[in-house]
């Protein structure tokens, strides 16, 4: 500016004497921002530093150690339904072990049960019956807004209150055992020679696929359809069988038994675990219902009429058009609603479900009286379940996501 | 119609037809029942074997939940001699502290006004041509506090604390404190997570995805458990001012997601027009960003708090009396026991009905909006 005054030939401005001021770092915008950073982060770790020296003080005062040594120590407790092996004279660690094994357990059985019912709502809803459709749709609301803890809490009650007792049991064969101390049904006892079936299966799989990959190639170089489906079904389910049979049948069956009291032998689904798996599933299937329908009501009609207009039947243009874009859409939510269900399966808690939260943040947390160490135990194991599956969900996200120029 | 040889001979001069109904089976009812229930032979069994599973469930459910049910009665024997259905009598007994805890009993007209005070205060932010709808705002901004006074008492009330809060009244503090509170921090966390201060940034996003990340119980146990920890040695406050807190963060960090799906799908362009105009942060967010912003996340933002409402139930599990906690508690009476049954179901009818009009609202103000993206 000042520059240009002089050429022009006016009287000079006295430009000022030097261009720092205070209020000039305020005007600028990047010195505004670092400044603002600074502040932030300097009131960020006063806060850290004071809650730390709070929680230093207040551990030195109860006189406590802060450790994960009593990880090691003896649980004193039982847990009813245990994946692994596990007894009171177990560690805390052991403990957390199953109940993270719990977690998983739910989870993975509450997603997928959760994934088939709600598609089936979802494709019910769309129905062009007006009867069933909204039947689903009354049944989906209703679901849909009553809270997840009354659902559990409701299923446990039928479960222990509605079932009969393990004397009336309602048996059926002799075989599957259903009372209110849970469903019992025969545990295979696997003999040394089932390695083969083990084999046979994994075996089946890696060919099935290889099959499918060359079918894919060969039809896009010559257009020859080959039987896929029914090539691998045949190595997926036929081969374990035939190695099955072929190996002597090695699995022993061991059958539960209706004594006095109780059922004993066998393998048991406890009450707790099928009210919560059921009370979940059929929540988290309300919602997923309605993101499937919003995901095929968001494929353009013009997609599948192009579809009829180049003769593809109707299950091709499902399978081939409407169902790959539709799952564009569907993945995100389903993603947070897959997450949704892990994290809800907390809520074992309250029917007594030995979960991550009921054992090393409940039990074991009384016991030892070590909050501060098992709250973080539980904080980050869930912290970890969640970032993986975001992590696979986006990662399959991305692998379907459209392509553009 | 090509074949017109049953029609009279006469030729029809176009616009003057004789108006001749249209055949049976093509209007009203018989064509709508064709079309939507007996299109196909498959639609036809669909149609059958639903229209047998009603009958199925509805009698049964109807005899159950109102025909045969008791509607008063003293205690559970008393019930089943009555009627086989469900046994009423209970909450009927029961509904002062499902509704209101362990609320004194002479102070519940306080729970009463302020529940009134909140419809008051709901109406004009909800319903936009209310008259006077300006003034009506600022008895909504303040009315927090005036509840809070209500409620908790002193300055001239009795006061009453708050381990005596329960029932629908504690489910309706905890959904409203929530929803007043989560909203503005969400907006504010959003904002920071797509602030250009990378230091801004981190935090938000850090805070964000962890309280995303953990189950709400967990927090709730942290509050009841571990929050101590980091306070100045000797000093607590009051569990249930904890689990506000904590629900408060918890939602406000959905509701900061929500909204951020809202600010992306603001175009670029906005941000750049109010630049070019001069405007600061602040004020360009106010003007132009956020109301856009917020007009596209508005049922992602009532879905949250619909979820929010429902996770207060959550409480019961670190012990305050929410519905489910009375429940449980009026049935260890050993008059009433083996009617869980009905407390849930009780409970889940009053969640249904709050839950289900506030996802219509949304619905209705998605539509009245139309903005024609969503998120």
């Amino acid at each position: 500016m000042a520059h240009t005054l002089e050429q022009s030939g006016l009287p000079p401005v006295k430009p000022p004497k030097s261009s720092f001021s205070l209020g000039k770092l305020w005007t600028d915008k990047k010195s505004r921002g670092i400044i603002i950073q600074v502040i932030a982060m300097a009131l960020f770790c006063a806060v850290v530093v004071y809650l730390a020296g709070n929680v230093v003080e207040n551990f030195q005062k109860l006189g406590k150690p802060f450790g994960f040594g009593f990880l090691k120590q003896e649980s004193n407790y039982d847990i009813n339904q245990t994946l692994i092996q596990y007894n009171s004279q177990s560690s805390h660690a052991r403990a957390a072990a199953v109940g993270i094994i719990n977690t998983l357990l739910i989870a993975v059985c509450g997603i997928i049960l959760a994934t088939v019912l709600g598609f089936i709502l979802g494709v019910l809803r769309l129905s062009k019956n007006v009867l069933v459709n909204k039947l689903t749709y009354c049944y989906i609301e209703f679901i849909r807004n009553v809270p997840v803890l009354v659902h559990i809490l409701f299923m446990y009650g039928l479960m222990v209150h509605a079932l009969p007792h393990p004397k009336q049991a309602i048996v059926v064969k002799e075989t599957f055992f259903l009372s209110n101390r849970g469903f019992y049904m025969p545990q295979p006892l696997f003999q040394p020679l089932f390695w083969l079936v083990v084999a046979a299966f994994v075996i089946g799989i890696v060919f099935a696929f290889w099959y499918r990959r060359s079918a894919r190639i060969k039809q896009a170089a010559t257009g020859e359809q080959s039987p896929v489906f029914w090539v691998m079904l045949a190595s997926i389910v036929g081969l374990p069988i035939l190695a099955y049979v072929l190996s002597g049948m090695p699995i022993n069956w061991e059958y539960p038994t209706q004594s006095r009291f109780n059922l004993k032998g066998g393998m048991a689904i406890k009450p707790e675990f099928m009210a919560l798996w059921l009370a979940l599933s059929m929540y988290t299937a309300a919602f997923i219902a309605e993101i499937v329908r919003a995901g095929i009501v968001a494929v353009d009609h013009g997609q599948s009429e192009a579809a009829m207009a180049l003769g593809l039947p109707r299950k091709r243009t499902m399978n081939l058009v409407v169902i790959p874009q539709a799952m564009r859409v569907i993945i995100p939510p389903l993603t947070s609603q897959y997450l949704n269900i892990t994290k809800n399966s907390s809520l074992a808690i309250a029917i007594g479900y030995m979960d991550i939260v009921a054992t090393i943040g409940g039990i074991s947390l009384n016991q030892t009286g070590r909050e501060m160490e098992c709250m973080i135990i539980v904080l980050a194991l869930y912290l970890f379940f969640s970032l993986t599956i975001s992590f696979f969900m986006n990662w399959y996200n991305k692998r379907i996501a459209l392509v553009e120029r | 119609m090509p074949n017109t040889s049953n029609a009279p001979t006469q030729n029809y001069v176009p616009g003057e037809h004789p108006d001749l109904k249209p055949p049976i089976g093509q209007t009203g009812i018989l064509l709508w029942l064709r079309k939507n229930l007996f299109s196909s032979t498959f639609n036809i069994v669909l149609t059958l074997a639903t229209l047998y599973f009603l009958y199925l469930v509805i009698p049964p459910l109807l005899n159950w939940l109102v025909l045969d049910a008791v509607f008063q009665a003293g205690s559970r024997d008393e019930c089943r001699a009555l009627g086989e259905g469900a046994c009423w009598g209970f909450i009927d007994k029961r509904l002062g502290q499902f509704t209101y805890g362990f609320y004194p009993i002479e102070e519940r007209w306080r729970v009463n006004l302020t529940f009134l005070l909140l419809v008051m205060a709901v109406l004009p932010v909800l319903w936009e041509k209310m008259p006077k709808r300006r003034i009506m705002l600022w008895f909504s901004v303040l009315f927090p506090f005036v509840s809070a006074w209500l409620l908790l008492g002193g300055f001239g009330l009795e006061s009453v604390n708050t381990d005596q809060f329960g029932g629908f009244m504690l489910t309706m503090i905890i959904g409203v404190t929530g929803i007043v509170f989560s909203l503005p921090m969400g907006i504010l966390l959003a904002l920071g997570r797509q602030s250009q201060l990378h230091f801004i940034r981190w935090i938000c996003t850090g805070f964000i995805e962890f309280i995303r990340g953990v189950p709400l119980i967990t927090l709730l146990f942290v509050a009841s458990t571990m929050l101590n920890y980091f306070l100045p040695p000797g000093t607590t406050f009051d569990l249930l001012l904890r689990v506000l807190i904590m629900v408060t963060i918890f939602s406000a960090a959905y509701i900061a997601e929500v909204v951020r799906g809202g600010l992306q799908a603001v175009p670029k362009g906005q941000h750049e027009a109010a630049d070019a105009m001069g405007l600061k942060y602040w004020a360009s967010m106010r003007l132009i960003v956020l109301p856009q912003a917020l007009k596209i996340s508005i049922p992602g933002i009532v879905n949250t708090f619909i979820g929010l409402f429902k996770d207060s139930t959550l409480v019961v599990i670190i012990g305050l009396l929410d519905p489910l906690g009375i429940g449980r508690a009026s049935l260890s009476d050993s008059k009433w026991q083996g009617l869980a049954t009905e407390v849930y179901v009780f409970i889940a009818i009053f969640f249904f009905i709050c839950c289900f009009s506030m996802s219509r609202y949304s619905i209705y103000l998605e539509n009245k909006l139309h903005t024609g993206h969503r998120i």
